[in-house]
């Protein structure tokens, strides 16, 4: 397999703010790639320097084999991409809207009827396809902005949030046409996403950003197998007493969080009377105990300290200055 | 050219589609013209002009009609950035004088229609054009008054980043040009220290070279109206497609 797209050492700052700081990869041919974090960690400034709508600070990146910088209308013409926010004309028809992105991007008449009729049908809008955009619900939104971004035959499409901000029955809809895109067109996808199950879902691979640096990447299964086995999340008034007590050789590893502890074990429900009997031992008390499998929630919580939601919080300065970074 | 028409063919889809949007832009001018026209023809005697006040008034509403028009089509690019839309063209793979141009053209052929709207009921309440090269003159400055100030408009629109700005631009720029150009009244009955403020105004000469169109009178030179109004219109493009260029 071919690198569908190359980045190495790329940055980006905003005065005295490091958007994006150093990262480097390979994304493959075919893959569907996902850039999870938080808002505010670097994930839409990236794939808008990779998209050459920024410019990076330093750095370069090969997109489809073309450099970002030499050839930005190389690049643009070789890709689709679906914006955060909505980026269609709401007083115009699904169609009208396709039509005058297959005039951007001078593809001749015959061909981009065709196109445009395979590709409503293929998102499931040919019914709607001469109603007003301002009818549509946000999935059909979403659906039309994908089909679209696929008028021009690009071999990579990004998508930024595909689905923020749908209802979750939407987004499990959207996730199967991303999916099948990938597998019966070939199109490589590359998307950022706050949503761990997204990524989980969806990907093949997933890098893991967190204020501008690339923390892991990995196929979602090897990061959460990193963590080593099942997650057993202890909750008690005494988190050292915990931590202290259950030092046995079946314990993988030890994370201590804000009013819990959690354990990697291997097989967990065996050890459950077993960890019970030991914090009794020790006096220890506990207020409760529960066995997960982990979710790349816990593999981000383990990498940072931090969970996601926690971090988005406190992002919300990070989130201003980035949309006024970007224009949003 | 195929991304200038596909541009055009965007804002003319939302011209015919926006009914009540016409009618709404129409009607203002269209009240004034009749308000005033009637109101005032009496009273109103304009030293050395003949003809009614409410022929003069004509030229003046359709270019007004024309400018305000074209000021809103440049400034549509705002609202285009504030929906999202303006990233899928500046995404495309063409440049952004295409960009800008396309939306010029739009603009101006937007402007130009509204003014149609204007002069065929003025044709109905008394309009007599004095000659069919006359009433083509005037669809000559009808164009250069859209194009000018639908560059104007991109211009003002690339340098603002949102629209709250946007009404201040109106009351203080936009509103002066209208009221200064001579539209509502002859310019020479102004008194000499606001005389020089009205021949820096472009639209002035937009107006008077309609008005000679119209009405086969003016108080300026209609070559010296057709070429100022050409140059703003050069000089509105230039600087509107260097503005729009540094567009985020």
């Amino acid at each position: 397999m071919t690198a569908a797209l190359h980045i190495q050492n790329l940055t980006r700052h905003f005065k005295d703010l490091v958007a994006v700081d150093n990262i480097s990869f390979d994304i493959l041919q075919g893959e569907i790639f996902g850039l999870l974090g938080p808002n505010g960690a670097g994930k839409t400034t990236t794939l808008s320097m990779l998209a050459t709508m920024l410019a990076p600070t330093s750095g370069s990146a090969t997109v489809n084999g073309i450099d970002i910088m030499k050839d930005p209308d190389g690049v643009r013409r070789s890709i689709g991409i679906v914006f955060q926010d909505q980026s269609l004309d709401e007083e115009l028809t699904a169609l009208e809207n396709m039509d005058f992105h297959g005039r951007l991007y001078r593809i001749p008449a015959a061909v981009r009827n065709q196109r445009i009729d395979e590709l409503l049908r293929l998102v499931e809008l040919q019914d709607r396809k001469n109603d007003l955009v301002k009818t549509f619900s946000g999935g059909m939104r979403r659906r039309l902005e994908i089909a679209r971004g696929l008028i021009h035959h690009p071999r990579i499409l990004f998508l930024d949030e595909p689905t923020l901000g749908l209802y979750p029955q939407t987004r499990n809809h959207l996730w199967n046409y991303i999916a099948t895109l990938a597998k019966d067109e070939g199109i490589t996808i590359i998307l950022t996403t706050h949503y761990m199950e997204e990524a989980d879902r969806l990907c093949n691979r997933v890098a893991i950003i967190d204020k501008g640096k690339i923390i892991a990447i990995d196929t979602p299964k090897n990061l959460k197998d990193a963590l080593g086995g099942d997650l057993v999340t202890i909750k008690s008034p005494d988190l050292p007493g915990v931590a202290a007590a259950l030092r046995e050789p079946w314990v993988i590893r030890t994370e201590t969080h804000n009013d819990e502890v959690i354990i990697s074990i291997r097989n967990a429900d065996q050890y459950v009377s077993t960890i019970v009997t030991i914090l009794n031992e020790h006096k220890v008390p506990i207020t409760s105990i529960s066995i997960s499998k982990p979710t790349l929630e816990d593999v981000f919580l383990s990498l940072t300290g931090r969970t996601i939601r926690e971090q988005d919080a406190d992002s919300t300065e990070n989130m201003r200055i980035h949309r006024k970074m970007t224009g949003h | 050219m195929e991304i200038i028409y596909a541009i055009w063919l965007r804002n003319m889809l939302r011209f015919v589609r926006s009914r009540s949007r016409i009618i709404g832009s129409v009607m203002m001018p269209l009240f004034l013209l009749l308000f005033l026209g009637f109101g005032l023809n009496n009273v109103v005697q304009m030293p050395g002009i003949a003809g009614s006040y409410l022929v003069f008034l004509i030229p003046g509403m359709v270019a007004m009609s024309v400018m305000f028009t074209a000021v809103g089509s440049g400034v549509q690019i705002l609202w285009d950035k504030q929906f999202g839309f303006l990233k899928e063209t500046l995404v495309a793979p063409v440049s952004r004088l295409e960009i800008m141009l396309g939306q010029t053209s739009g603009g101006a052929t937007t402007a130009f229609l509204q003014g149609i709207c204007i002069l065929v009921p003025a044709l109905l309440i008394g309009l007599n054009v004095p000659n069919l090269p006359g009433f083509f003159v005037a669809l000559v400055f009808m164009v250069l008054i859209g194009v000018g100030f639908t560059a104007f408009g991109i211009a003002l629109a690339s340098r603002m980043n949102d629209m709250t700005g946007f009404q201040l631009i109106m009351n203080f720029v936009i509103f002066p040009i209208f009221g200064l150009s001579g539209a509502l009244f002859p310019i020479s009955s102004l008194p000499a220290w606001i005389a020089p403020l009205t021949l820096i105004d472009p639209l002035t000469y937009g107006v008077e070279g309609m008005r000679y169109g119209l009405t086969g009178v003016s108080q300026i030179d209609p070559f010296i109206c057709i070429a100022v109004s050409g140059g703003f219109c050069i000089a509105t493009v230039v600087i509107g497609a260097y503005l729009f260029r540094k567009i985020q």
